[in-house]
């Protein structure tokens, strides 16, 4: 198989005009007589789904969530970058597309990333024009900050509400659709099956998660956004509800899954408590500029950290880094703190975390000046943990956060499967193998608001005329049939265990095999122990209730099923990539000072996985990234 | 520490509900509330016995997924705290606690502790956005805003949509979510061509679901974001303004 | 492409359309509100001037009914100025039994538990203090305006203000009568007065915190000023 991303010519800066000159349009009477179906309601599903309900299009909008405004992009904290270079600091398209491009590693496609450069002002200025509240300058106009991993301040935000905030504009805009009837929204309703007909995307089948019932809806399109699959770690900072479900099962309908094994892990998060803990927390990454982050340097350390004397601290950030100390990117900062945890010095009842500390900057600063920055994560620190920051170091400890992965996408944002699009976190398209701060919200509403709704057009306009396949088609039967039958199956197990059970013991494997240090021995004996688990989790579940009426047990397991699938594909792909790059780190490939060694030689490519059957070695397909204008560097932070 | 749970379990919307009360031994002091109730529904699974439904999502406070009334209180009653950042060390070894939905009209119970609040979805549809499509949005310096304006309204716009307002209201008003929303749009220079069509709409839907403010304060005192109604008031005036300049506008067109 | 369908319009009247609102309803109680906590200040004002002797308070009722001198028909103002406040009250009861019924249809079952965190005393009883308020009213225009007896004393006589408070007042229940229904009413104002402020819109971050003074100054003034009435008169001041 040939993968074509279908990239225009042309140079780098005019290709997203040249093609969307290119593409064909659909005339605005046209438009109601095609139907698209989105999945997702974030950033990328919301704007998308609210984009083509202005543009015409009659769509139908899927959620799990009760209501449109909830999806994960809430939680983004920080902020979402643009070139508008307010500051008049030097910033431009070109740079914020280098950046992106460093950032990743060099393991993203040139084209995609600059259009996301270019995208990038536009989707301030419509978040501004939805009321978005944006942080000001006392003259009215937009305020900024910088974030990691640049040199220019950048970064639009909404206190640390950002994401909040712009799901919100993207949620009323998709609400001001619905009301105008152009957008049919299905809240509680999970997305189970993509239906294919004659090797194109022609529907769902759904399952509604208050009544049980599985039906079937039929589209010209259909457009995935259904976020990141971090939750097969099963401690994340996602939310509890994140799967993979929609987009592994466009995988095993043929859509090729790319990079897996790229996940982020974020450096600034609490350390688990206890066995319980059902997920993690993460902290602004900003807290980095001011607080030093030591441990000490006795193993198993039970002294208070205030009376463990400055010259028994190591600070290991500042030793090791010190052009750029504490503020080191969030992959090296995250295996430094890993490095010290695995080393026996980790701090904390548990010994799994290290000292993020305010002493110093409260001593500098002052009360007032570190409140005024950090008084609200303080809060909601101290709420979690019961410790007072200002008293007593904070306790920090990376925990997965955002998978550059999924599936794979041309340039249009469409899949291998014609008519299947994903956008957003759901596709690989535009971080490589490490995404910057503040640039996730970015990508989701590129997508949502200017991609995708400019490219499907290019794709229905071949239809025009067509009906979409009814749902009566036969396909959609078997489909609902093959849904049906999973989630009987699931409940026929009554075995001894709960869901949850079967989902912590799998994050355990992943997060040890595939999380910030991976080995060939690891991963091997990660792709061997994974099958065990999952025939154990299919015979020995144990869900109560039945499949017709809110069974919460039974849509846990049926996402659990998922991620076992996901999870040796994550293996088999970091077991391929003999290199280590971005938020991949492969014991095996680093330099003689612990840093990350790439390959540009042999592993430049796009891991592209197809599914040929469960328990069958999936195929690879490599997309190979050209890199023109940009020269492939080391990155060096010492 | 051990507890003892008085749990609401009702098995759909209209069936009847009542009290069980389960035991929840050694829930580590560290544990969320809804991480306790994670635990008690694994032992509750485990010994046959379907295990409590309810809402839940990020585990952070900012989705407005969670929300159920403990002991009385909405969110548990900790200051500015959705339940999911509710910590078991806020509780005593030995307590009783009485576990609840959110109890109102407009939020019919779906499950156990699940209820519907897709009346909220309704007041946005109804006018809490600015009309302003993908494409036709001016450069975003040309509409300068005062940056004491655009903190105003970010406070208003912190509203996660929990429906703790409506749930801790004695007479069941969605008041303070709804002049949140409109609060938002209103301030904002944006939002001055649609605030009175706006304010409006959503009042008028917001009365078709839910009761009306008296003015008890218990919304803005359960809110998480600890949103303030003095937003109520600038709704309140608003709406007053809108019945009459509507009428205006529609006579002269 | 597509324009969001702006409400339906109705066929009434906007004041009838903004009654049939619940924000609206709230708004006329406002504003009767305000009405009826003037007229309250004012004849409160107007029952201390017992302390300056029977002259002066009878006179005060013949200026009353005198107002406008010989300008107007007598009494005619007096009649005008009943009118307007019997319509405030009529508009105040009849949006608070319409809200009430509102209220009760948008609860679904009470809690089990349910420990309010600000809502006070005052905020949650005024349907109950109204309900007392408007009662006693009555027996207070049937005691010392219509002169009804049992309500009024035996020794009633129009115009005799001063003769036919102290008359009513020393009768032991009458008077315990009056200091209940004014202390209810003492919650009911200082609610309904803060309260206003609120349904009228009426709000800034630096006077907010003087609608709470207000509250307690208009509540102070008129349950302190008109319980000294009854309880001088039981204690023997007018003896």
């Amino acid at each position: 198989m040939q993968l074509d991303a279908r990239i225009p010519g042309g140079p780098l800066a005019d290709k997203w005009d040249a093609h969307r000159f290119a593409l064909p349009l659909v005339a605005p009477p046209n438009r109601r007589r095609f139907e698209v179906i989105v999945v997702g309601t974030g950033l990328a599903g919301a704007g998308a789904a609210a984009t083509l309900g202005e543009l015409g299009y009659q769509v139908k909008v899927f959620t799990y969530n009760d209501s449109n405004r909830r999806a994960h992009s809430i939680s983004a904290q920080g902020g979402i970058n643009a070139s508008k270079d307010y500051r008049n600091d030097g910033d431009s398209t070109h740079r914020l597309f280098y950046d992106t491009i460093k950032g990743g590693d060099y393991r993203s496609r040139e084209a995609n990333v600059y259009r996301l450069a270019q995208l990038s002002n536009e989707i301030i200025d419509q978040a501004t024009a939805q009321g978005v509240p944006f942080a000001r300058e006392y003259g009215g106009t937009l305020a900024n900050r910088s974030f990691g991993g640049t040199q220019v301040a950048r970064t639009f935000y909404a206190r640390g509400q950002t994401g909040q905030q712009l799901l919100l504009g993207a949620y009323q805009a998709l609400a001001r659709q619905i009301h105008a009837g152009t957008v049919t929204s299905y809240t509680r309703c999970e997305m189970l099956e993509v239906v294919v007909v004659d090797g194109k995307a022609a529907g769902v089948v759904v399952r509604d998660m208050v009544t049980g019932e599985i039906s079937s809806h039929s589209a010209h399109a259909v457009v995935l956004a259904t976020g990141g699959y971090s939750n097969a770690y099963f401690l994340s900072t996602n939310a509890k509800a994140c799967n993979v479900t929609a987009i592994w099962r466009a995988h095993r309908k043929g859509a090729l899954f790319a990079n897996p094994c790229f996940t982020q892990i974020h450096p600034t998060c609490i350390p688990a408590s206890d066995e319980f803990q059902s997920k993690l927390t993460l902290m602004s990454e900003s807290l980095r500029n001011d607080g030093r982050i030591w441990v000490p340097q006795a193993e198993r350390e039970t002294r208070h950290p205030r009376d463990i004397p400055e010259d028994q601290r190591d600070y290991f950030l500042e030793r090791r880094y010190p052009a750029f100390g504490n503020l080191v990117p969030r992959d090296v900062a995250s295996r430094a703190a890993k490095r010290e945890v695995d080393a026996g010095k980790g701090v904390g009842s548990l010994h799994n975390g290290v000292y993020l500390d305010f002493a110093e900057s409260l001593a500098r600063l002052g009360h007032d000046v570190v409140t005024e920055r950090y008084g609200n994560l303080f809060e909601m620190y101290e709420r979690i943990t019961g410790e007072n920051p200002y008293e007593m170091p904070m306790r920090i400890y990376p925990a997965p956060h955002y998978t550059m992965g999924g599936l794979w996408v041309d340039y249009d944002l469409m899949t291998t499967v014609p008519g299947l699009y994903a956008i957003g976190e759901a596709n690989f398209a535009d971080h490589g193998a490490n995404r910057l701060g503040a640039s996730a919200l970015m990508q989701g509403l590129a997508d949502g608001y200017f991609i995708l709704p400019t490219t499907v057009a290019g794709y229905l306009a071949g239809m025009l005329g067509k009906k979409p396949v009814p749902p009566s088609h036969p396909a959609f039967a078997a489909a609902e049939a093959e849904v049906k039958d999973r989630t009987n199956r699931l409940l026929a197990a009554k075995g001894s265990r709960t869901v949850d059970w079967f989902h912590r013991e799998l994050g355990k494997i992943v997060w040890d095999e595939c999380g910030m240090a991976r080995t060939a021995d690891g991963l091997r004996k990660a792709i061997a122990d994974i099958p065990a688990l999952q025939e154990e989790f299919h015979r020995d579940v144990r869900i109560l209730g039945s499949g017709e009426d809110i069974n919460q047990a039974l849509e846990r397991a049926g996402r659990v099923a998922d991620f076992f699938e996901l999870a040796q594909l994550m293996c088999r792909d970091a077991l391929n990539r003999e290199e280590s790059c971005g938020g991949h780190f492969r014991v095996e490939h680093q330099t003689p000072d612990g840093e990350a060694l790439r390959n540009d030689d042999e592993y430049a490519y796009v891991a592209a996985w197809g599914f040929d059957g469960p328990g069958v070695e999936p195929t690879l397909v490599k997309e190979h990234l050209e890199f023109e204008n940009v020269e492939l560097k080391t990155r060096s932070y010492k | 520490m051990d507890l003892t749970l008085r749990v609401w379990r009702q098995a759909g919307p209209d069936r009847p509900g009542a009290f069980e009360e389960y035991r929840a031994r050694e829930i580590s002091e560290d544990a969320s509330f809804l991480e306790m109730l994670d635990v008690v529904n694994e032992r509750l699974t485990l010994e046959g016995k379907e295990p409590i439904t309810f809402d839940h999502d990020c585990r952070e406070g900012i989705c407005g997924t969670c929300g159920i009334m403990i002991n009385g209180k909405p969110h548990g009653g900790q200051k500015g705290t959705a339940t999911c950042q509710l910590h078991m060390r806020k509780f005593g070894n030995g307590d009783v606690i009485v576990v609840e939905p959110w109890r109102a009209a407009g939020f019919p119970v779906l499950k156990d502790l699940m209820v519907n609040r897709s009346a909220f979805d309704r007041i946005i549809e109804a006018g809490g956005y600015i009309g302003v499509d993908v494409g036709s949005a001016p450069e975003a310096n040309l509409i300068p805003v005062p940056k004491a304006v655009s903190e105003l309204a970010m406070d208003a716009a912190a509203c996660i949509g929990c429906g703790a307002c409506v749930a801790a209201c004695p007479n069941n008003a969605a008041q303070l979510f709804t002049a949140a929303k409109v609060a938002h749009l209103n301030l904002l220079p944006q939002g001055q061509p649609e605030r009175f069509a706006r304010v409006e709409a959503m009042v008028d839907t917001m009365e078709r679901f839910f009761g009306s403010c008296t003015n008890h304060g218990e919304c803005e005192a359960a809110c998480p974001k600890s949103i303030s109604i003095d937003f109520i008031a600038l709704l309140n005036k608003d709406y007053v303004r809108a019945k009459r300049i509507n009428r205006a506008m529609v006579s002269r067109a | 492409m597509t324009t969001t369908q702006a409400p339906a319009r109705r066929q009434y009247p906007w004041p009838i359309e903004f009654y049939r609102s619940a924000v609206g309803k709230k708004w006329v109680m406002g504003v009767t509100g305000i009405v009826l906590i003037g007229y309250l200040i004012f004849h409160t004002i107007g029952n201390l001037k017992i302390y300056l002797g029977a002259e002066e308070i009878d006179s005060y009722g013949e200026a009353l009914r005198d107002l406008g001198g010989h300008l107007v028909p007598r009494t005619s103002l007096l009649w005008l100025m009943r009118g307007g406040l019997l319509v405030c009250a009529v508009l105040h009861i009849h949006s608070a039994a319409t809200l009430t019924a509102t209220n009760w249809k948008a609860r679904s079952g009470r809690y089990h538990v349910r420990d309010y965190a600000v809502a006070s005393y005052a905020s949650r009883s005024m349907r109950a203090t109204g309900v007392i308020v408007v009662f006693f009213l009555l027996f207070h225009l049937a005691d010392l305006t219509w002169g009804v007896t049992p309500a009024a004393s035996d020794v009633y006589a129009r115009g005799a203000i001063y003769a036919n408070m102290i008359a009513s007042f020393e009768r032991i229940p009458v008077a315990i009568l009056y200091v209940i229904a004014n202390l209810s009413l003492a919650p009911h104002l200082y609610h309904g007065t803060w309260s206003l402020f609120q349904s009228l819109g009426w709000n800034h971050p630096r006077f907010n915190q003087w609608r709470r003074y207000a509250a307690w100054a208009v509540t102070g003034f008129v349950v302190i000023g008109n319980l000294s009435v009854p309880i001088a008169v039981q204690l023997g001041y007018f003896d």
